[in-house]
C-alpha cells in the first residue's frame, strides 16, 4: 500500500538529531513493549509479514505522530483483536472479561532464549529456475497494490542492474494476507541515484533494494 | 526527551504506560503471555545481545583476512560461528568499506536492522528523518552524524526490503596493526556498522 511508512525519499521530517549516549529504552513501558509484542508474536497466530502491515495501516497522522514503540503496540492491539484474542471493550476497561482458551503456546522465560537463538528463518526451497541473472536489466514493476508490498515507492518503474540472486524467500505479498508463503526468488538490484533522483544527485550514488521476482520485469 | 527521563521514577503514568501495562494485564490473565518471558527479552537485548556482537564479528574480519573472506561469502554462518544467531538476523550480508566505497545500511518501509549483532535499534533509525533521506541525501545525513567523506568515495546505500539484514564492515583504523581482537572490538561503534559512523582510534 501507500502507506505513510514508505518514506523513502520523502522531505520536511527536519534533520536526524541522534542522541549522544542514548539509552537502549527511553521509558520503562518501552521495555513491556517489546516484550508484550514479542510474547504475542510468539503465539504463532500472525506473520511478520502481517504485523508489518498492521503499523503500516495506521492512518498516516497517527504513523507520523507515535514513536516506533508507539507504533508496535497500536499495530498489536489491532493483530489481537483480529484474531480474538482481546476484545475492543477489554482494551477499553483494561482488564480481562473472559478467560482465554488456552489452546495457544505460551513462550515461557526458560525457552525465550532459544527462540530468539533460533529466529523464524523465511528462506524456502527453490521452486524452479531464477527467472533473472546476475548482471540482468530489470525494470522495477510501477504497480501499487492495496495490500503489503515491500516495493519502495522511490523505486517503482526504476531500472536497475541485478547484483545477486539471495535465494528463494516467503513472498511477503501474499503471506501477509493469509494467501500462504508462495515463496519466490529474491534478488538485490542496484539503482542509480541519479536515475532515482536526478541529475543534481551526487554521481556516486547507488541505492540498492531487495525485490522478489513477481516485483521485476525485464527492461 | 530528557524531560521525559526525568520523570520516569514520580507516580505518573503516561498514556502509553497505562496502555501497555492494561494490555500485558489483559494477557497475562487470559493465559495468552507469561510476563516473565517479557523480564527475560528485556534483560537480553540490556545485556546479552548488543552491538558488542557486531563488534566481535568485525574486530576478526579485521584479524584474521581468512575470517573475512568467509564474512564475504556466507556471513550467516560466519557470524553464527561466534555465537550470534536468530532473530532478525537470520540471512545476513556483510559488506565492507574501502577507501573508495561507503556503505549504508536503512529500511524505509519498517524498521528492519540486523539484531542478532546490533541488538534493538536506536530510536533515529527507526524515525521518518533518517528513512526518508537516507536514500536521497546520503551525505547531509551523514554529516549529522559528523561524517564528511571525500568527493570521490561511492556512497552505497542498502535498503533492506526484504528479509535480508545488512551488516557494514568498516575500516580498519591505521595505527592498530600490533591490536588485538579485543582491542579491535573496543574500537568498532554501532553506527560504523550501520555506515553512520567511522572508527578511528580516538573514538
Amino acid at each position: 500500500m501507500n502507506g505513510p511508512h514508505d518514506l523513502g525519499g520523502h522531505m520536511g521530517f527536519g534533520p536526524v538529531a541522534p542522541q549522544a549516549n542514548e539509552p537502549l529504552f527511553h521509558a520503562h513501558w518501552e521495555e513491556r513493549a517489546l516484550g508484550v509484542t514479542l510474547c504475542s508474536g510468539a503465539l504463532g497466530l500472525w506473520t511478520i509479514d502481517e504485523s508489518r502491515h498492521a503499523r503500516e495501516s495506521l492512518h498516516p497522522a497517527d504513523y507520523y505522530s507515535s514513536s516506533y514503540y508507539e507504533i508496535w503496540i497500536k499495530a498489536l492491539e489491532a493483530l489481537l483483536v483480529r484474531h480474538g484474542c482481546v476484545s475492543p471493550a477489554e482494551l477499553v476497561a483494561g482488564q480481562a472479561k473472559s478467560a482465554g482458551s488456552g489452546d495457544r503456546p505460551v513462550l515461557k522465560p526458560q525457552n525465550v532464549a532459544a527462540v530468539l537463538a533460533k529466529g523464524a528463518p523465511c528462506d524456502r526451497p527453490d521452486q524452479g529456475p531464477a527467472r533473472y541473472g546476475v548482471g540482468q536489466r530489470v525494470r522495477i514493476r510501477n504497480v501499487h497494490p492495496a495490500g503489503h508490498t515491500r516495493i519502495p515507492g522511490y523505486a517503482k518503474g526504476q531500472v536497475g542492474v541485478i547484483e545477486e540472486i539471495a535465494g528463494t524467500f516467503v513472498f511477503p505479498d501474499d503471506n501477509a494476507h493469509g494467501k500462504g508463503e508462495n515463496p519466490q526468488w529474491l534478488y538485490r538490484v542496484v539503482l542509480e541515484g541519479r536515475a532515482l533522483w536526478g541529475d543534481e544527485t551526487d554521481p556516486l550514488l547507488t541505492v540498492s533494494i531487495d525485490a522478489w521476482e513477481g516485483y521485476l520485469e525485464p527492461a | 526527551m530528557t524531560h521525559r527521563d526525568d520523570h520516569d521514577h514520580d507516580n505518573h503514568l503516561d498514556p502509553m504506560d497505562a496502555r501497555v501495562r492494561a494490555l500485558e494485564t489483559i494477557l497475562g490473565a487470559k493465559g495468552l503471555i507469561d510476563p516473565g518471558s517479557i523480564d527475560v527479552i528485556v534483560d537480553t537485548y540490556q545485556n546479552r545481545i548488543g552491538p558488542q556482537n557486531g563488534a566481535r564479528v568485525v574486530a576478526k574480519a579485521w584479524h584474521d583476512p581468512d575470517y573475512a573472506d568467509w564474512l564475504k561469502l556466507d556471513a550467516t554462518a560466519a557470524i553464527a560461528s561466534l555465537g550470534f544467531t536468530g532473530r532478525q538476523g537470520e540471512h545476513m550480508r556483510a559488506v565492507f568499506n574501502g577507501p573508495q566505497t561507503h556503505n549504508l545500511v536503512v529500511c524505509t518501509l519498517c524498521s528492519c536492522y540486523p539484531w542478532s549483532v546490533l541488538g534493538l535499534p536506536p530510536v533515529w533509525y527507526k524515525s521518518p528523518p533518517y528513512r526518508s533521506r537516507a536514500v536521497i541525501d546520503p551525505r547531509g545525513v551523514l554529516a549529522e552524524f559528523g561524517v564528511s567523506l571525500n568527493e570521490d568515495v561511492r556512497i552505497r546505500v542498502w535498503d533492506s526490503t526484504a528479509e535480508l539484514r545488512y551488516l557494514v564492515v568498516p575500516m580498519r583504523p591505521a595505527g592498530t596493526e600490533n591490536y588485538s581482537e579485543e582491542a579491535l572490538a573496543a574500537l568498532v561503534t554501532r553506527d560504523s556498522m550501520i555506515g553512520t559512523g567511522l572508527v578511528d582510534i580516538g573514538t
